[in-house]
This record gives C-alpha cells, structure tokens and sequence, in this order.
C-alpha cells in the first residue's frame, strides 16, 4: 500500500494472555472479570520473600505457537527481570525474556482478500507475566490497582517489519488471532485485553532505505491498529514533505481522537536493566517434547481457508469466514464426513442460518441439530426435494427438536413440486392474473420474470421448483 | 547450670525423658533475655506470650506423643528478614517497621511442624546489607564478649543471642558471610549451608542467587540438629535441590584420619591479621595430629572475589528491592506531590544509607552500557571463582581458612568508611560465590578475650565433612566459651 509516493511499513508485537488454568508463577486462578484483588496471593502480589516458580503449560503454549508460527525452538532458554516502577507490577520488575526467546525465526503465511499470500516473517515469541490494572474513578481519589491480572501468562508475538500498510497487518493480526483460538491457547477477547498490540511504523520512498520507526502503544482493537497506522504513516509523511525528519520516539494512539501524542523520545527511553532471574532456572524442554507439540498440532486455519478454496470449491471469503470461528469450521467438516456432497450449499448455511443463531450467543452444540441432520437436509435440497425456503422451515423445527426430517416434510407437506401438470396450473393462474407484468417482461423488461416466478412460488405456498417454474413460464409467455 | 546455658542436643534429650518442659527452658530463655537484652540488644520484637503459648503447645504434643522432632519445644530466635504469618518481619528497615506477613517462611513452616518455640525476630544489619549490625534502623545490637564492639553482620542478632543465651539456638542467613563472620565474632557455630538446601521461600531477598538460610549454635551438634530440620527440596523455590538429605547429626563422626585440609595461601596473607591466621593455622596443627593432612592450595581468583561479589549482591539488591515503592505495604511517604515524588521520597526516606548505596551501586552496573562490563564479567568470574574450588575438591576434602580477617572491631570504627566494612568478608564470599558450603566455628580468642573464627569449606552438599572435621576441632579446641556478661 503506496501513501503519496510513500511505501509504509509495519512491525507488529502481539501480547496475547494464554488461556493456562492457574498464573505463570503461582497456583492462583487465570480468570478474567472476577472481583477485583480476590485472585492474588502472596506470590503474584510480590510480598516480600516470596518466589516464583514457572507454570510448565506455560511454555507448552508457547511452544505450540512457535510450532504454528514456523519459529525455530530455543528448548534451552531462560528468564530475564525487565525492571521499571509502576504502581501495577508489585515486584517493579516483570519476568520476561531479554536475549534468548522461548521461539525464534518464523513465519506466518498471511492470505489476503484477493486469495494472495503474503509471508509476514516473526522475530520471536517469548513468554512474560502480565501486570496488575490501575482503576481511575470520580467515586474515589487517586488511583486503586487490582492485581488479579498480575502473573497472568503472556507470549509476545514480535513480527519483523514485513508489512506494508494497516491492510497486511489486519490480515497478520486476524491470522494470529485465529491461530491462537485453533491451537486453544488463547481466548483473545479483544474487550477483555486478552490480546493487545504494539505497532511500530515507519516510511520512505520505494528504492530508499527504511525511515525512522515510531512505536504506537495503547492500541486495543485491530481497526484501531488500522487506524492508528494510517495516521501514523500520514503523519510521518506529512512531517517528512515538510522537510522535517521523523523523530524515533514512542507514542500514545487514543483512538477516541483518532490522533498519537508523543509519549518519549528515544534519549529518555527508559533502561529496563534487563539481568537473568535468579529466582529461576533455565528452562530446558527435551527435544521429544518439542516434537509432540509439533505433532499434536491441528490443521491451522490459513491452510485449512487454502484446503476448502481447493477442495470444496468455495469462494476465499466464505471459506475465511467459515474458518473465523472454530466451531463453524468444525461443523463444516463433521458435516462433510456425515455425507454431506455439496460444501457450497452447506456453507452457505453455515454463513446464513447457522451464524444467525450463532451471533445471538447460541452454541450448535446447545441445540439438537446434527451433522447428520445437517447432512441430510442439505442433501434433500441439493436433489431438489425440498426448496430452500421449505428447507428453512425444517430447519427451525429440528434446531429445537430432536425430529425425524422426512416426518416434518410430509407433516407440513414442504415437499417440492416438480410434477410438470402441477406446476403448469400455477404458471396459468399467475399468468392471467399479471398481464402487466406479462406485457412488461415481453417489452424488455426482465426483471418482470423474477417477480412471475416469485408470484408463482407464493402461489404453491414455497413447494414449487423455482427452476422448473421458470422454465415452464418462459415457454408459456414465449419469451 | 541454668536450663538455657545448655545446648539444644542436650536439652532436647531433657524434653524428651520428660525431665524439663518446653515452658521450663522457655521461662529460663526469657529469663535471661530480660537479663542481658537490655546490654545486648540482639532482638527487635519478643514475644514473650506467644513463645509461651507455643511451648505449651508443644509440651502438649510431646506428651501426646505427636511430635517425632529432636528440636520439639526447643526456642529458638529468627533473623528478622525471615517471614512468620503475624509476627512483624522488618529487615531491620524503618521501610518495613510496621510489615506484618501473611504467610510463613518454609524454614518456619518447617520448625513449627517440628515443635519448635520460636522466642522472636532478631536484629540484623538492614536487608543483611552489612558486616557490623550497625546498619539497623532501630539499634546496633553489641558483642557480648565486648559490648564496645560490634557482633559482626548481618545476622549480628543471632549470633550475638546464641552467644550470651537469649537463644537456644537461631536461624541467620548469609549472601557474603552474614552467618559465619558474626559467629566468628561472637564465639559460636554458624553455617552456610549449599546453596539450595535449604529453602529461600520467605527469606527477604538481598542477592537471590547468593542467599541462604542457615542455622547458628554454640556447638557443632546444635548446627547439625537445626540443619536436619531445615534442609530439603522446597517446590515453592525453583533454585532449592530436589535430592534427599540424610541426617547431618545421625552420622557426625569425630574421626578425621585420612581428611585431607586444603590451605588456600591466598586467605593467609594481605588482608588478614597475623594473630588470626596463626590460631587457624595452630587449629589445624592440632587436626594433623588426629589423623588428618594439610595440603598447601591455590585459588588465585580470590583476590577479585570480593568485586565480583558486590557487583553481583548489588545488581540483584537493586531489583529486588524495587518492590519496596510504597504502593502496597510498608512505608509511604507523607503528603506526596504525584506518583514520581512518592516513589523517591518514599525510597529516600524509608532506607538507610549502606541500603541505598548498594542499591545506586546495583542499579549501575545494570545499566545499559555497562552490563557487559560489570555485571557480565563479574558473572564470568563468578564461574572461574567456582572451577578453581571444583579443581581444588579434586585433590583435598575440605578447606580451612580464616572466617573473619580480624575479630570484633569496635562499634562506629568502620561505619563511614564502607570499603573497610567490606573488607570484613573477604575470607567469605568466595563460598556464596560458588555456592558451596562453610562453617565458622571459634578457634581462639584474642589477648582482649575477643573470639577468632575458623572457616571450614566443604564440596556441594557436603555438609558432613565440614561437620565431622568441626566437631573434632569443637573436641580438641574444647568448645564454647561463655562471654562474661
């Protein structure tokens, strides 16, 4: 994506929370929403003499995304103190990773709207303790801090700087965050800030070096990263054909304005005086762990978007919207393998009345609807012996009912009309009540057939073929 | 005699035939406390009923017969950076003077598991950070040989009560020499144990990587008794060792024939006071007559130990004592200005000055370009400081040096001058250093009366052997000798 002649280019760190029962350091709880300050312990509150020991699932998860993200394994690494003082980390240091990442040298295949694929190279991913939050209120002076979030374990997803503009990186962070739900390691609620960002952006024109990156933090949303970048990109250009110089620095994005405020300068960065943890050892994973992991890993959804475009036929966006939900992809699929031989009609299901009831927080496993009902009805449509509108109507019954199909069609008498005698005597009594239209599709207006057809349609109260239909009404008026 | 002048191993036995009660000896402690503490002023919070309570308790379990114990109903004093659920846990630091703890140390777990009576929270230099106890918040706590003169440091405290009986025993803890040059200096038996036997989980961390737990006694027997009952594999420490640990005071053994001593030259010379390391040097005369052999050793890296070692304490100091900021417990300062004014007035005001010097010192040389050059190769040498001892544990057994390079100084002598101070552990950081165990136990005593401390080295996890070689030394030295109160 070009700006004025100028080329944008876009790192990305993703700190995604990991989805472990306890903390990274303690035996509390990992949950969000709970009352504030009730999911601490000594430990994650950093009282003092405590120590932390390391939640081995933890650097599970992390390995499982190295998998997925093509990193190479450090399997011997260790853990570092990034020190700075603010009121939500108890122990002014949070353990990280300074030097030796957990995972390193990736690559994600991102698949853009057009279907091309664009690989986005990964820095490193390494493993760290999420901070407590700060509570601002007018019911109270000063700040209050809940350090239920202390200790929560986080990866950090650091990507080189192969985007090109907020376009590749919406598709970089939505195939992470997609990812991360297929491997279930993260619930990445974006509102909860189970996953948040950091951009960084710079800009030049096409053949010259790279400019100077800013840093963009506080970005909570990914359209507020699309945002943010494009900002960042014209304020940088802007600054740049102004005869300025882009200055190094890190910068606030408040999406409420839709502007970044420079936060610091690179002088008075601050010095986080990274030092190896001593409170703990180096991690060290055997090699036949970090092979299973790798094992063990599902399908992944960028290959899975490729496998159904392939396979089944069905376009690049239905495909991705499909494999945007775990449990749509995974209908889909236990639909096919209970004998499901039209991917196209089913997927259009799945995107249509499935996902309907779907948004309004219904799980499919909360209703009666099977794969093999699934299945079935699709195959009744696909032969035609049921129209899709009749189609609906069984479908409504047997999301709620544990029914036989074929019961309810002939209960309602949704069978489809196919016989031609029938269907000529609808097409006569429409035809005769509609000559306008009749005289309208004949006068080159032929949109007027669609409406026939529909009137015809309503007429065998939705039973009738509509192909069929169409074709018979066409002999009739000699179109 | 009165019960508090004996030993723990005897009393224990005491206890155990049911001759005298916890509650007894407990009285007898408290006794003697409200003799000499107002002289000595080793503890910073007695508590005078809930020692009480807690040796009923125990009386009642040993007549119940619930307690297997050795140490059951045994009182003995904590170093005040050792957390106790509910009984205050200062560090010696006005930044922790009102810090109550919610949760207990496992070495406290640990003894209260065992029955022990825990008679209260001893002064020390603040969070260990010194060699004299003189870097207390709330007093300097004296040399019961000498009340002019300092007990030595950190655990200046513990050494100090076991040394004129307000304890029994104690626990100390030592990250250059805190345990064994106040033991040194105060006549009695102080050990380090290897790092990662005993659990750090609750001890007030100073230098993480160099901190342990260890016990202080006025007699090798007492030490081991205490180490018994505090070593073992802790999950809630990663660094703490997962082996199994046999039992230090079952297999004492006086027999030394065949041990061979190693003599470093380089802890006998520059630094060291002749008339120290001639009582070392007569101690182990006297070992070579009971069977075992002096062989002459090098470790010359020792001279740079001593940088190494306040590089590295420093850098983990200065972190781990970021979490002392005045959001959440202890000190704040008052009427602050925003959130930048709390931290540095809170951390100017609720400090001392060895703490924040140390701290500037640490945060230093972690800065970024400075990293390499300090922290990183102090790091280095850290590793060559240990292969040298790894090399010497090829050829001898143990290794015995001086503890102290000189005996007590004199209160107010070395406080403005801190490279003096430091000086005060050449002898033993190298020990913390390589994460090795050592024992200072008295092996003479100065024309003023003041103790020498001899420091006996053992390989990792070979506390036996530094105990067996001690308790031949306690038999031929002839053991403790009470301070004239």
């Amino acid at each position: 994506m070009m700006i004025k002649g100028y080329e944008v280019v876009v790192g990305l760190e993703v700190h995604a929370e990991l989805n472990t029962k306890t903390k990274i350091y303690c035996s509390c709880k990992n949950s969000f929403g709970l009352e504030v300050n009730t999911q601490v312990c000594p430990i994650c509150l950093g009282m003092p003499g405590t120590l932390p020991t390391l939640n081995e699932k933890v650097v599970e998860y992390a390995i499982k995304m190295g998998h997925a993200l093509n990193c190479s394994i450090n399997r011997i690494c260790k853990q570092d103190r990034k020190n700075y003082f603010y009121p939500d980390l108890p122990k002014s240091y949070q353990i990280s990773q300074a030097d030796i990442p957990l995972c390193q040298n990736g690559y994600l295949d991102v698949i853009m709207d057009e279907g091309e694929v664009k690989r986005i190279g990964i820095e490193r991913i390494h493993i760290e303790e999420d901070a407590g939050k700060l509570l601002h209120s007018d019911k109270f002076d000063g700040s209050l801090v809940d350090f239920n979030r202390c200790g929560v374990p986080l990866i950090e997803i650091v990507s080189k700087p192969d985007m090109r503009g907020s376009d590749e990186a919406k598709a970089y962070l939505e195939t992470v965050r997609s990812i991360l739900k297929y491997i279930d390691i993260s619930d990445c609620k974006m509102q909860e800030g189970s996953i948040r960002c950091d951009v960084n952006v710079s800009v030049h024109k096409p053949g010259e070096p790279f400019g100077t990156r800013c840093e963009m933090k506080n970005v909570n949303s990914f359209s507020a990263a699309v945002r943010g970048i494009d900002y960042e990109a014209n304020r940088q250009i802007e600054v740049l054909e102004a005869g300025g110089t882009v200055v190094q620095e890190t910068r606030r994005w408040d999406d409420q304005k839709g502007v970044s405020v420079s936060m610091r300068t690179k002088e008075d960065a601050q010095d986080y005086r990274y030092f190896p943890e001593p409170d703990l050892l180096t991690i060290v994973v055997p090699q036949e762990k970090v092979d299973e992991l790798k094992r063990t890993l599902p399908e992944l959804p960028n290959a899975k978007i490729m496998r159904y475009v392939k396979d089944y036929g069905i376009s690049h966006y239905d495909a991705a919207m499909i494999v945007d939900v775990v449990e749509k992809s995974a209908f889909f699929e236990k639909c096919l393998e209970a004998g499901c031989k039209s991917p196209k009609i089913l997927s259009n299901w799945i995107l249509g009345e499935i996902s309907k009831f779907m948004n309004e927080g219904a799980a499919i496993e909360d209703t009666k609807l099977t794969p093999e009902k699934m299945a079935e009805l699709i195959g009744l449509i696909d032969g035609g012996k049921i129209s899709t509108a009749a189609a609906k109507t069984v479908f409504d019954i047997i999301v709620k009912e544990d029914r036989d199909i074929n019961e309810i069609i002939e209960e309602k008498g949704l069978a489809q009309v196919s016989d031609e005698s029938a269907l000529e005597k609808i097409a006569d009594e429409v035809l005769a009540a509609n000559e306008k239209s009749v005289s309208d599709y004949l006068g080159g207006k032929t949109n007027a057939l669609g409406y026939l057809v529909g009137q015809c349609m309503k007429a065998s109260k939705g039973k009738a073929n509509p192909g069929a239909m169409k074709e018979i009404i066409l002999k009739k008026i000699g179109g | 005699m009165k019960l508090y002048e004996y030993n723990a191993f005897e009393l224990s036995e005491m206890i155990k035939s049911k001759k005298i009660s916890s509650k007894e000896l407990t009285e007898s402690v408290l006794e003697r406390k409200d003799e000499v503490d107002g002289k000595v002023e080793a503890y910073l919070n007695f508590d005078r009923e809930g020692a009480l309570a807690a040796a009923e308790r125990a009386d009642r379990l040993i007549s119940a017969g619930g307690v297997k114990s050795r140490l059951a109903g045994i009182p003995i004093g904590i170093k005040d950076n050792i957390s106790t659920a509910g009984i205050a846990t200062t560090c010696a630091s006005k930044m922790l003077e009102n810090y109550v703890p919610v949760f207990n140390a496992t070495v406290i777990d640990k003894l209260s598991a065992a029955g022990c009576v825990i008679s209260g929270k001893l002064n020390m230099d603040e969070f260990a950070m010194g060699s004299s106890t003189e870097n207390s918040y709330f007093k300097t706590t004296k040399n019961p040989f000498d009340l002019s003169c300092v007990p030595g440091g950190s655990s200046g405290g513990s050494a100090a009560a076991v040394s004129c009986g307000e304890a029994v025993i104690a626990l100390g803890s030592d990250t250059g020499g805190s345990i064994r040059q106040p033991a040194s200096l105060c006549g009695v038996v102080g050990l380090k144990p290897t790092y990662g036997s005993v659990s750090r989980y609750g001890l007030v961390a100073f230098a993480s990587s160099l901190d342990q737990i260890g016990p202080i006694g006025r007699c090798v027997k007492d030490v081991a008794l205490l180490q018994d009952e505090i070593q073992g594999h802790d999950k809630m420490d990663a660094t703490s060792a997962d082996r199994s640990y046999a039992s230090l005071y079952d297999n004492l053994s006086e027999d030394i024939s065949g041990l061979k001593i190693g003599i470093p030259s380089e802890y006998y010379g520059k630094g060291v006071k002749p008339e120290v390391a001639e009582a070392v040097t007569s101690a182990v005369k006297e070992l070579e007559k009971r069977g075992a052999k002096a062989v002459p050793i090098s470790l010359p890296s020792t001279e740079y130990a001593l940088s190494a070692y306040y590089i590295i304490a420093c850098a983990e100091a200065s972190s781990n004592l970021a979490r002392f900021d005045g959001v959440k417990y202890g000190y704040r300062a008052k009427d602050c200005d925003g959130l930048i004014d709390m931290y540095e007035r809170t951390r100017s005001e609720g400090f001392g000055r060895e703490v924040k010097r140390r701290i500037m010192l640490g945060t230093f040389v972690l800065s970024s370009g400075y990293f390499d050059a300090y922290y990183k190769k102090a790091k280095l040498l850290q590793k060559r400081i240990a292969k040298e001892f790894e090399d010497a544990f090829k050829t001898v057994d143990v290794i015995v040096t001086p503890t102290s390079p000189s005996e007590a100084f004199k209160i107010g002598e070395r406080i403005s001058d801190p490279l003096a101070m430091y000086a005060a552990d050449i002898c033993t950081v190298t020990v913390n250093i390589a994460g090795l165990p050592a024992l200072s136990i008295p092996c003479g005593y100065s024309s003023s009366g003041l103790p020498y401390g001899m420091q006996i080295i053992g390989r990792k996890f070979d506390e036996q052997t530094v105990l067996n070689l001690a308790l031949a030394h306690e038999n031929a030295f002839g053991g403790f000798r009470r301070p004239k109160l």
